[in-house]
């Protein structure tokens, strides 16, 4: 691999291990499937298309992938939940949806090096029985779902896509859908639910995956583009050998997505575990800004909860033994970040420095998550509102202490009373942030403000209930 | 009654953006789109071809219109409210016009960390657009008097690491500093 040269000025950290983004900011590279077959492109499909499905899964499993998508389940686990007596078409989606805000990843597998995905999907439609599978691409990647669907017609010419793919009986057709700016699309089954061309509304559970019941009520897998990619690596290396990289039940590589305060935001491809939130942020990503210090980490996009950089955390042990880590000693990995009441999540990491305010992060999170509820369930339609408004009081200085329980009160009563995850991916910054920093919030109240109205109602029953 | 919901929930108020777009009219380009969308799902799940169908017509007519919504529900044989409802949940889709040239800024945290708001700011300055006047949950989108332009804050657009980032139509634009505004606008003037 040392022949491979990337372009000035983005070359990859020595600590990086690339196998996803190998070809990405590669010279002399473009999308082309002549310029992947010249690299070796499609050989892991041509070794699968000789193995045993069951045995691709197997490897899968072996190789312990963990979804690369926000939720870090066993990839092949997932793969096995098709009921085995099954006698509807399977499909496989893609979830290239990519929004969850601190993450910018699948972006550039999209546009650099979309055969990579489509060998990873070709082989796990082999694995798990699919003859028709999407790509639901987010809609503000326009040129990417252009790229994809040119990639798509090259690979069908080469016979690597469509009937018969290289003579071995086996069918496959690749679509690329496009969703329309929804960010709850990137839920699995409101994905399909989207798909089946309807309101993007997540289903109710159980069943917890589509794989029992998904698109049209068939079994369907949904899999992150990144998770997707791997499928092809671990064929390549074989499960045992890819999970000799990261760390024990978290292996393989995985990319992080640094943007925000530090001297030089990007995307690095390290092995799970290995790099620690310390050797992330000042060593690979240059240090805080000239003059300013880290203040707090959101670790894997904006629904992780967030952590200050002056915490230590307790964690236990195999043993039950518990050790103080330290913030900047936590390792990059699924396990660790959720010992430290946080998650990997997709892999975004926002960084805070000292000159930001809490109550304005807040308030940007808070109208994300306001704008994005897909509106089912009545506690995260109003209550995402609600926070959103009760942060813009913060913010604007018209908030009295006591919003700040309000604020918390309405976070717990979302958290785990909704159909999907969102109601907690809402929740959990609120939560966090007030938390970790409610002397920073409160600072920001007034006293004076706990007597105005704060809204037309407000004002209006105030009317009604003093009367002057 | 029901009508009248629906007729009011599919009407398109006219804008200064209006004068840009040709009105819808089925043509063999979408009739073509349409059929090539449809074979891509089972015969008795035509729906799924709804947001394909909806994003072709958006990208050559600027926006949905009652007549869009109609051929496309008869295109795929449901009714028009089934595709009204999918109008007018997904924030990708829109009912009127926008600026010939649509500008969609990323306003999410790390893009509004790198100056998002402040670029948004200025290309309204530049653009005569009074973006204050508007009730952005009901008018995500504002149109500047000439027709020409329209901004829209847009909800992370997956690309943090180089922020601010901003959409115009389907070109992407990434370290779109506020200085850059103008530079960015005259890329499109003509």
């Amino acid at each position: 691999m040392s022949d491979i040269q990337y372009l000035e000025g983005k070359q990859p950290d020595p600590r990086e291990h690339r196998l996803i983004f190998k070809n990405v900011d590669r010279t002399g590279w473009n999308p082309s499937i002549d310029r992947y077959l010249e690299d070796g492109g499609y050989e892991e499909l041509r070794k699968a298309m000789d193995m045993d499905p069951k045995f691709i899964t197997e490897e899968v499993k072996k190789s312990g992938l963990r979804g690369r998508g926000g939720a870090g389940f066993p990839t092949g686990i997932k793969w096995t939940f098709i009921p085995p007596n099954n006698t509807k078409p399977v499909y496989l989606i893609c979830n290239a949806d990519e929004s969850e805000p601190g993450t910018f990843k699948d972006r550039y597998i999209l546009h650099q090096d979309p055969h990579q995905l489509i060998e990873g999907m070709v082989i796990s439609c082999f694995a798990v029985g699919a003859h028709v599978a999407y790509i639901y691409i987010r809609e503000e990647f326009p040129e990417g779902a252009q790229i994809l669907e040119k990639a798509i017609e090259e690979a069908k010419e080469k016979n690597f896509v469509g009937k018969n793919v290289l003579g071995t009986g086996f069918d496959v057709e690749i679509y690329v859908h496009r969703g329309a700016a929804a960010y709850i699309c990137g839920e699995e089954t409101g994905l399909i639910e989207s798909l089946e061309g309807k309101r993007a509304y997540p289903r109710i559970k159980p069943p917890y995956f589509p794989a029992a019941l998904g698109l049209y009520m068939c079994p369907t897998i949904v899999n992150n583009v990144e998770s997707l990619c791997h499928v092809k690596h671990i064929v390549r290396m074989g499960g045992d050998e890819y999970a000799k990289l990261g760390v024990p039940r978290n292996t393989g590589t995985r990319i992080l997505c640094v943007s925000g305060d530090v001297k030089k935001p990007g995307y690095f491809e390290v092995e799970v575990g290995k790099v620690t939130m310390r050797e992330l942020l000042y060593d690979m990503c240059g240090g805080p800004k000239d003059g300013r210090e880290f203040k707090a980490v959101i670790p894997g996009g904006s629904s992780s909860k967030i952590l200050r950089c002056d915490e230590t955390f307790k964690i236990k042990g195999k043993d039950g033994e518990e050790t103080d880590l330290d913030f900047w000693d936590i390792p990059m990995d699924f396990d660790s970040l959720a010992a430290c009441g946080s998650m990997a999540g997709s892999g975004g990491v926002i960084v805070m420095d000292d000159s930001r305010k809490m109550s304005w992060v807040l308030n940007n999170i808070n109208q994300f998550y306001a704008h994005e509820s897909c509106g089912q369930c009545t506690p995260c339609r109003e209550g995402s509102t609600w926070m959103r408004k009760i942060s813009d009081r913060l913010v604007a200085g018209e908030a009295s202490p006591e919003d700040i329980d309000t604020l918390e009160s309405v976070a717990y009563q979302i958290d785990g009373k909704t159909i999907c995850a969102f109601g907690e991916a809402s929740s959990w910054p609120v939560e966090a942030i007030i938390a970790k920093y409610r002397d920073e919030l409160i600072a920001d109240t007034s006293e004076d403000n706990r007597d105005k109205a704060h809204n037309p109602e407000a004002e209006a029953q105030r009317k009604f209930l003093q009367p002057s | 009654m029901s009508q009248t919901i629906l007729e009011d929930n599919i009407a398109s108020p006219e804008t200064p953006g209006t004068k840009h777009f040709p009105p819808f009219a089925p043509n063999d380009a979408l009739e073509a789109e349409a059929a090539k969308r449809l074979a891509q799902f089972p015969d008795d799940q035509k729906r799924s071809a709804v947001l394909p169908i909806l994003h072709h017509i958006q990208h050559h007519h600027g926006f949905l219109s009652a007549e869009a919504i109609k051929w496309t529900a008869e295109r795929v044989g449901i009714e028009p409210i089934k595709v009204v409802e999918v109008v007018t949940f997904y924030p990708g889709f829109r009912q009127s016009a926008p600026g010939k040239f649509h500008v969609r800024v990323c306003r999410t945290l790390s893009c509004a960390m790198g100056g998002s708001y402040e670029l948004m700011d200025r290309l309204c300055e530049i653009t005569g657009i009074d973006r204050d006047s508007l009730d952005p949950h009901h008018h995500p989108i504002a149109v500047s008097p000439c027709g020409t332009w329209s901004v829209e804050f847009a909800e992370c657009l997956a690309s943090c690491g180089t922020a601010p980032v901003c959409l115009v139509n389907d070109d992407f634009h990434e370290g779109v500093s506020p200085e850059k505004a103008q530079g960015l606008l005259d890329g499109y003037s003509k």
